[in-house]
C-alpha cells in the first residue's frame, strides 16, 4: 500500500466514527424519543404574531467585496505554501519570483487601501 | 482492498452530491451538497497521492468560494418559483455542454486505451516524482517559481486584475457619512473645545 496513504488512514477512521456518530444520533431520537409532529413547531415564532416576512433578505453588496476579498489572499497564501517547502532548493531566482508577485500583489493591497474598501462607515 | 473501497465510496458520494445541487430545491442546500462535493473530491485527490490539491481544495474552494457562493445565494433576492421555470427553456445548452464535457473526457480516456505508447511518451517527457519519496508541495515548490515563472507572474497579474476590478464594481462612495478620522480625534486641543464662562449670579449663560 502506498505510504502516504497509510498517514492519511486515521482522518478516514475519524471520517467513519463521525459518520457513524452522527448517524446514531439522527437515529437514536428517531426510535427513542416521542414524535409529535405539528405545522407549528417548524413555523417561525415572533412574539405571537404573525412573520412580516422571509427571515432571508438582500445582504449589503460590501459583504461581498469583503469576501472577495479574502479569497485573492487566500490564493496569494495558498501559492506561499510551496514556495516556503522549497525555499531551499530553488535558489535566489525563486526567492525573487516570489518577492515579485508579492509586490504586484501589495501594489493593489495599497490601492484597496487608499480606495477605502476596507473601511466599514 | 481498502483503497478500492474507499475510492468507490467518495465516488460515490461525489456524484450523489453533484446531482443533488442541481436536483435541491433550495439554493441553499445546493450550495451546502457542493461543499460536500468538494470534500469528496479532495478525498480522491488523496487517494490518487496529490495531497497538496487536496488540502487546497478544501481551503480556498471550501473555505472561500463555497461561502462565497453562499453570499451570493442570500445576495439575490430569489424566488424559488420563478427559479424552477426555466429549466426546459435552458436544457439544450446545459446538455450541449454536458455532452462536450463528457466528449473530452472520452478522448482522454480513448487515448491511453488506444495508444499506450502515447502515455509512456508524456510519462517520460513530464516525469511525476514519486509521492512515497518526495512530498508533492515540495515538487511543486521546485518547478512552480522558475521553470514555470511567466505562468506564475500572470497569476498575480491575474489577482491583481480581480482585486480591483472587485472593487471598481462594488464600492460605491456614499455622501454625508461622517467617518472617524484618527488624526483629527488626537489633534484636539483644549482651546478648541473647552470654553471657561463666568457665570453672575441669576443670570445664566446666554
Amino acid at each position: 500500500m502506498n505510504v502516504i496513504l497509510q498517514d492519511y488512514f486515521p482522518i478516514l477512521v475519524f471520517i467513519g466514527i463521525a459518520a457513524a456518530l452522527s448517524l446514531v444520533m439522527v437515529l437514536a431520537s428517531l426510535v427513542a424519543a416521542k414524535q409529535k409532529p405539528d405545522s407549528e413547531k417548524l413555523s417561525a415564532y415572533e412574539c405571537g404574531f404573525d412573520a412580516f416576512d422571509d427571515a432571508r433578505r438582500r445582504f449589503d453588496v460590501r459583504f461581498y467585496l469583503v469576501a472577495i476579498l479574502f479569497i485573492i489572499f487566500d490564493l496569494e497564501v495558498a501559492f506561499l505554501f510551496p514556495w516556503a517547502v522549497a525555499l531551499g532548493d530553488i535558489g535566489l531566482f525563486g526567492f525573487w519570483s516570489m518577492m515579485v508577485f508579492l509586490g504586484v500583489l501589495t501594489v493593489g493591497f495599497i490601492y484597496e487601501w487608499k480606495k477605502g474598501a476596507l473601511e466599514w462607515e | 482492498m481498502i483503497q478500492a473501497l474507499v475510492f468507490y465510496l467518495f465516488s460515490a458520494v461525489l456524484v450523489a452530491s453533484a446531482v443533488m445541487v442541481i436536483a435541491a430545491r433550495n439554493p441553499v442546500h445546493s450550495v451546502l451538497f457542493l461543499i460536500l462535493a468538494f470534500f469528496n473530491a479532495a478525498g480522491l485527490f488523496v487517494l490518487m497521492g496529490a495531497e497538496f490539491l487536496a488540502m487546497i481544495l478544501v481551503i480556498v474552494y471550501v473555505g472561500a468560494v463555497a461561502v462565497l457562493f453562499l453570499f451570493v445565494v442570500m445576495m439575490l433576492d430569489i424566488n424559488f418559483l420563478a427559479m424552477r421555470e426555466g429549466f426546459i427553456r435552458y436544457l439544450p445548452i446545459g446538455a450541449l455542454v454536458g455532452l462536450i464535457l463528457l466528449a473530452e473526457l472520452a478522448l482522454a480516456v480513448g487515448v491511453w486505451t488506444v495508444a499506450p505508447a502515447a502515455l509512456e511518451a508524456a510519462r517520460q517527457v513530464a516525469a511525476t516524482p514519486d509521492p512515497n519519496t518526495i512530498s508533492n508541495t515540495l515538487a511543486l515548490g521546485r518547478i512552480l517559481y522558475t521553470d514555470y515563472v511567466y505562468v506564475f507572474q500572470a497569476s498575480g497579474l491575474v489577482l491583481l486584475v480581480a482585486m480591483i476590478g472587485a472593487i471598481v464594481l462594488t464600492l460605491r462612495e456614499r455622501e454625508g457619512v461622517r467617518r472617524q478620522v484618527i488624526a483629527r480625534q488626537v489633534g484636539r486641543r483644549r482651546e478648541e473645545s473647552i470654553a471657561v464662562v463666568k457665570v453672575p449670579p441669576r443670570q445664566g449663560v446666554s
